[in-house]
């Protein structure tokens, strides 16, 4: 059952189109990890799915509702830090857990709040205010806030920034639990593929608003693939010879230069079809890693 | 709801800045107080100048049901300016926080969160108007003692009986609550706007400020629009303390000179906090949610 | 310069007799009337009546003790009482006994017939220059003073009689005074943009100044203590 089902949103801010025509959707208990630079829309899409913003166009069901038309009883399910770890500096971290379970009507006992702030590893100062804590601590307890009503689905947008690398490997380990054992979804957003690889099990590639790639990602980082950019004196003419072979399911997504997510094997009969089609081939370049694809399509070159 | 309610009274009085206005208040009042201590006799000479002139007036002007009405006549003007502090943050200072999409994307709908924060910031402005009901009035009857009102309006002097004094306070208060509530919702209002507290707390008070002296003005122009600014009908607090005469020019006790001027100005302020309430609703459910 | 010295010791003689040289008998009945009174305790109720004032009827409380001494006061209130005026009662004026009196004919007032004496006073001391009373010759009784102060203006006490009229005490009187204008500036009483000034005329309905005091009953001659004044 999908738990997100996102179709054809689109968001302008006048002029500026933040997300362009995206469609995705996440299934029960996958951890669905959201990757794109710095203002490739992320935060907007995430907005949207929180009814933080309106989407100019397109439907978002969640739990198989409409959120535009049933956004509370949605709400309900689900927990969320986004962007920033955004709290009130002059309360404590106890009591941000306690108003916030307050809201949710959760009646929540010390004893639960001591047990939440163990979990994000802020125990030892549950009483200290807010304005005293580092960026990686606001984070940890924007993480328990979510958490705080026991959401069946939970988005964390950019939960690693600002931690240390004990801190990521924590919240890694968080996501990891919580999904194994509690069974909760968790869409996750960043954007470094190099920390939610290893613990999504499905990635999305977002850039300019577009997606550019979307895909298990065992299957994107399987070894036995290869990302290779074709590089020639005519991509047009590569492309339609692609696109005419058998190697139309390996295209990746890009506007310029041509991508392919393909088995080593078969490098040579594609090789042999561009020169044999006449493509001018100046080289078919390996790229190593989804990483390194992740950097190129998302670099400004 | 309540839930909600409580959660932002709750997050009102954790805030120093709350306390500022209470503070400001009880300095304030405590100020004058001393001052007419020691040296009201004098004031009161002053004031009555006229009036000895002819007659000798034979008991204690300066009670505490007259010192009341001096810390009103002088701070109501004023409470606004501090109303507007918590008011115009209400909803900008979360904006500017980054909290504002903490509460936006719980399972409340955005009508109920802006109600549950101006219920919250009413409940805040009905506290800090009982808090100086309680220094103004009951603070100046202990110190001051109490007497017969004897007002010196502009034009006449108002002489009412010591018994009909408190319920007029009771009913002065409950205008001010409505005067003030209507300035909550103005910077209710300004605050929806804004994505920072400076600019919606600078705006409440300007209106404020502008709106004033639109409204003591006696130019023609301005007289015009008088009617319809809230700042002319948020003084009329002072009509419960002027009285009805009969033909023997004689006070009529329990009575009130203009009780319709009163309703007037009621539904004046009432259709005021409405319509700024109702904006502002209308502008948060509109907007995008980008802090 | 024979003239002159005439004047000058004729002066000097009138300031060192100081006796009350030509009193009237009817005055003579009238004092001796009131000095049957030594002090008195009187409950009532006053109503003011001026102008720029709106007051209510408020009960008061009237004290008098032998020569001169009076005193209003309100029950547990503010009064407004005729600058100076209260004090100079018949019985204040008539116990000093330092006046002089010159008769001036008679005069026919709500139907009665009264003689109008006029007092002017032998102490430079005292603070009024001239009084004028009407008084019913046949009951001894005042039933008007016009008096004109050296500080406080002129002002008229009308007297009505009922149950004491035996003491020459009234059951009512009614102060008329003349009021000067009231105006505090708006910076002061804080009241801007205020309506218009004909609701304020309506409201005040009375343009001259009196104060009336309509006495319930007497407790004469069981003494006043003289802190009450």
């Amino acid at each position: 059952m999908s738990v997100i089902k996102v179709q054809h949103i689109s968001k302008n801010f006048g002029a500026l189109k933040a997300v362009d025509d995206l469609s995705f959707e996440v299934q029960e208990g996958q951890v669905f990890g959201f990757l794109g630079q710095n203002g490739s829309g992320k935060s907007t899409t995430i907005r949207m799915l929180l009814s933080l913003i309106h989407p100019s166009s397109g439907s978002i069901e969640i739990f198989g509702k409409s959120l535009a038309h049933h956004r509370n009883e949605i709400l309900e399910q689900v927990g969320a830090i986004i962007e920033r770890p955004d709290l009130y500096p002059y309360l404590s971290a106890q009591e941000h857990l306690q108003l916030f379970a307050k809201v949710r009507k959760q009646k929540i006992e010390k004893a639960a709040v001591q047990n939440t702030l163990e979990k994000v590893g802020l125990a030892n100062r549950a009483t200290d205010k807010v304005q005293t804590f580092s960026l990686g601590m606001k984070q940890r307890l924007g993480i328990a806030i979510a958490l705080v009503h026991n959401p069946r689905l939970i988005i964390l947008d950019e939960p690693t920034n600002g931690l240390d690398p004990q801190g990521i490997a924590d919240i890694r380990r968080l996501i990891q639990y919580l999904s194994k054992e509690e069974g909760k979804t968790v869409f996750v957003s960043s954007h470094l593929l190099s920390e939610i690889e290893q613990v999504a099990s499905q990635l999305l590639i977002i850039h300019k608003g577009k997606k550019m790639v979307e895909g298990n990602t065992k299957d994107l980082l399987d070894p036995q693939k290869r990302i290779v950019q074709i590089k020639s004196t005519n991509d047009e003419l590569a492309l339609q010879v692609i696109v005419a072979g058998s190697f139309s399911n390996y295209l990746l997504p890009r506007k310029e230069g041509v991508f392919l997510k393909i088995p080593t094997y078969e490098i040579p009969l594609l090789n042999e079809s561009l020169i044999k089609a006449g493509v001018a081939l100046l080289g078919i370049e390996t790229k190593n890693s989804l990483e390194d694809y992740f950097l190129q399509i998302t670099s400004n070159v | 709801m309540w839930s909600l309610i409580s959660v932002e009274l709750y997050k009102i009085f954790r805030r120093p800045r709350t306390y500022i206005a209470f503070g400001a208040i009880a300095a304030l009042i405590v100020v004058i107080q001393l001052g007419l201590k020691i040296d009201g006799n004098s004031y009161a000479a002053f004031l009555m100048k006229d009036i000895n002139d002819t007659l000798t007036v034979d008991g204690k002007v300066l009670n505490g049901y007259l010192i009341c009405y001096i810390l009103l006549q002088l701070l109501l003007v004023h409470v606004p300016l501090l109303v507007a502090l918590i008011a115009a943050d209400m909803l900008s200072g979360e904006a500017n926080l980054g909290t504002l999409r903490l509460l936006f994307s719980t399972p409340y709908s955005r009508t109920q969160w802006v109600f549950a924060k101006f219920i919250a910031a009413s409940v805040y402005t009905i506290l800090l108007l009982i808090w100086l009901a309680f220094l103004a009035l009951f603070v100046s009857m202990w110190v001051f003692g109490t007497d017969d009102l004897f007002l010196m309006k502009s034009n006449y002097v108002v002489l009412i009986e010591q018994n009909d004094v408190l319920w007029r306070y009771v009913g002065a208060f409950v205008f001010a609550s409505f005067s003030l509530l209507t300035v909550t919702s103005l910077g209710f209002l300004m605050s929806s706007m804004a994505n920072n507290s400076i600019g919606p707390i600078v705006g409440t008070m300007s209106a404020i400020v502008f709106f004033t002296i639109l409204s003591t003005l006696n130019i023609p122009l301005f007289t015009m629009v008088k009617p319809y600014l809230f700042t002319t009908h948020m003084n009329n607090w002072k009509e419960f303390f002027d009285i009805k005469v009969n033909a023997s020019n004689e006070a009529l006790y329990g009575s009130i000179l203009n009780i319709a001027k009163i309703k007037n100005s009621l539904w004046v302020l009432t259709l005021h906090i409405i319509l700024f309430v109702s904006a502002s609703i209308i502008i948060i459910k509109k907007k995008d949610i980008l802090s | 310069m024979k003239k002159f010295i005439y004047i000058v010791c004729s002066i000097l003689l009138l300031a060192s007799t100081n006796v009350d040289a030509q009193t009237d008998p009817l005055i003579e009945k009238v004092a001796q009337k009131l000095a049957l009174v030594n002090d008195y305790v009187a409950e009532g109720s006053m109503k003011t009546d001026v102008s720029f004032i709106k007051a209510s009827l408020g009960k008061v409380k009237v004290y008098f003790k032998k020569p001169n001494l009076l005193k209003v006061k309100k029950d547990g209130g503010i009064s407004l009482l005729p600058r100076g005026g209260v004090s100079l009662t018949i019985n204040t004026l008539l116990n000093t006994k330092q006046y002089t009196t010159i008769p001036a004919g008679i005069q026919v007032i709500n139907g009665k017939s009264l003689t109008v004496i006029k007092l002017i006073p032998t102490d430079d001391n005292l603070d009024w220059v001239i009084s004028t009373l009407w008084i019913d010759p046949v009951e001894a009784l005042v039933y008007k003073t016009a008096t004109t102060t050296k500080e406080n203006g002129s002002y008229e006490i009308t007297m009505q009689y009922g149950a004491y009229a035996k003491y020459g005490l009234a059951s009512k009187i009614i102060f008329s005074f003349n009021t000067k204008d009231y105006k505090l500036p708006n910076g002061i009483t804080l009241e801007f943009g205020d309506e218009d000034p004909a609701a304020k005329q309506k409201a005040i309905k009375n343009k001259k100044g009196t104060i009336e005091i309509t006495y319930n009953n007497y407790i004469i001659n069981k003494g006043v203590p003289n802190s009450n004044f």
